[in-house]
């Protein structure tokens, strides 16, 4: 029971992974929490759900097309309620507007979609009995697809002058700036990877759970913000760890203590990380000089 | 020769606080010039308004006779200014080499690149030697070294160069003026230079300003500062 348990944490882990990403990357260039990413994802999902059922599209084509939408979303967000705050209590503010987008977000949803939950049928599924061990045609979909996102963002960030420009922002806009590095192009186009990778994650949670509603981004989000507090936020190696740690700790506690606490754990494990290394576990120790 | 920068009536201010009330001042190209005075006296504002990164609330900044308030700063990098800022601005999660390249990130001439690259190495051999390190672990006299080989790979008309005797020892000081001097002869870049250690700035430029508390109050060759008793008292010490 252990594999079964760790793959389909694995599976889960990835998707945290891909949620985390994006709270991460976008802290590590802006040093804020984009609470309004969760409702993005949610957002991209219903898109998703509506090409999927309404258009018979094909089920890549269909996640494609509603993480571009994501990306847009995200990019939006950050133009329209973060980016014309300059001044006084920036972080302060931020997070208010932050908090304010989210809700709007949810409530314009609930408008144009209504509040009912709806079932997500994109493939016919499947399942295989490899070894003992029981896995679904939907499950090595969310393996290979979150495989190959990651893979596309090492390379993005770590291999490309993109991702060179992504970490000098990451460690200082004004001096990414006097490289003469377009920040305002380098902090939209973080965004806008970050919501691309949360469409895609949401609408894979999405068909996983055969579940859309309004409110879906809250819990994902809260966990892969976990996922990304304990790995270390602004870190991307951390989130990509943390997402595994929190959606596999949670599956293997929901398997052998109990499936009524599976939220709790992902938590807990934050707790106890944080408690020994408050910076997280592959965070940098930040000195604030005073 | 021609005024490469020219800074007319630049006023800024933080808020309601004013930083700089009208100060003017001017460059002229294959020059260096040093803006010599005390800590708060607005030196840095001065260096981060050229720059671009704060937007004055008068006055305008001529830079090959065009206006360029209002310009954003990384488009004034393509533009050939390229600034050292006080505290260097080092990635320091980057190693040498990526810090090195991330200068000539505005640049798409491999071979140039290439060139200068071999250029500021030659100029400042303790690099070549830390090519591999983490930044972060540098001394601070490297630190001031890698950010002027950093800003050179952008391959600049004017050099802005922000407080580089700030945390040096004196024998680290004397190395570096004596790199600014080197860059100056060698490569004609222009170099505007922001100091407190009037002595050594006074060495390097050829003519120089003083500035106190957001206004010039001085100016003239360096030369003649350097002989004259009021700044000797005041700012050299002697």
């Amino acid at each position: 029971m252990f594999f079964q348990h760790l793959i389909n944490g694995i599976i889960v882990g990835g998707i945290y992974a891909m949620v985390a990403l994006g709270y991460s990357m976008v802290y590590g260039v802006l040093q804020i929490v984009n609470w309004a990413h969760a409702d993005v994802l949610m957002f991209a999902t219903f898109i998703g759900l509506i090409l999927a059922t309404k258009l018979n599209m094909p089920v890549l084509v269909m996640i494609i097309l509603a993480a571009a939408f994501a990306a847009i979303l995200g990019m939006s967000v950050e133009r329209v309620a973060y980016r014309p705050i300059k001044s006084g209590n920036r972080k302060m503010a931020v997070l208010v507007s932050a908090l304010g987008m989210s809700t709007f977000l949810q409530n314009l949803a609930q408008l144009i979609f209504g509040s009912t939950t709806r079932q997500f049928k994109a493939i016919e599924s499947k399942t295989y009995m490899v070894g003992g061990l029981s896995i679904s045609n939907l499950q090595i979909l969310i393996l290979v697809v979150t495989a190959i996102m990651l893979l596309i963002l090492y390379i993005l960030v770590y291999k490309t002058k993109v991702g060179v420009a992504m970490r000098a922002c990451s460690v200082s806009v004004n001096n990414a700036k006097l490289m003469g590095i377009n920040t305002n192009l380098i902090i939209s186009g973080t965004f806008a990877i970050g919501a691309f990778m949360a469409g895609v994650a949401g609408i894979l949670i999405g068909v996983y759970y055969s579940a859309v509603y309004p409110t879906m981004g809250y819990l994902l989000g809260m966990k892969a913000f976990a996922a990304a507090i304990l790995g270390g936020i602004g870190s991307i190696m951390g989130s990509v760890l943390g997402g595994f740690i929190i959606g596999i700790i949670e599956c293997l506690g929901a398997g052998y203590i109990s499936p009524a606490y599976r939220d709790a754990f992902a938590f807990l494990v934050m707790i106890v990380i944080l408690v020994i290394r408050p910076s997280g576990l592959m965070g940098a120790k930040r000195i604030d000089k005073v | 020769m021609s005024g490469i920068l020219e800074v007319k009536n630049l006023s800024v201010s933080y808020g309601i606080v004013p930083a700089l009330k009208e100060i003017s001042f001017h460059v002229d190209e294959g020059e260096t010039v040093a803006l010599i005075g005390p800590n708060g006296a607005g030196k840095t504002t001065t260096m981060h308004t050229i720059s671009g990164l704060l937007k004055p609330v008068g006055g305008e900044i001529l830079y090959c006779g065009k206006n360029i308030v209002g310009t954003e700063a990384h488009r004034l990098v393509t533009d050939g200014i390229s600034q050292v800022p006080e505290g260097r601005g080092i990635f320091p999660t980057l190693t040498v080499a990526e810090n090195i390249d991330i200068g000539a990130f505005i640049r798409n001439d491999k071979e140039g690149i290439k060139k200068d690259k071999e250029w500021v190495y030659s100029l400042f051999p303790r690099l070549k030697e830390r090519m591999k390190q983490i930044s972060g672990t540098l001394s601070g006299g490297e630190l001031q070294m890698l950010a002027m080989a950093r800003a050179l790979m952008a391959n600049p008309k004017l050099l802005l160069l922000d407080e580089p005797s700030m945390g040096l020892a004196p024998v680290i000081v004397e190395d570096v003026f004596h790199i600014i001097r080197q860059i100056n002869k060698e490569q004609h870049t222009t170099i505007l230079l922001v100091e407190q250690n009037a002595q050594m700035a006074l060495t390097a430029a050829k003519r120089a300003y003083i500035i106190e508390v957001g206004q010039i109050v001085r100016e003239g060759l360096a030369k003649d500062l350097m002989r004259d008793d009021e700044i000797r008292k005041s700012y050299l010490g002697l």
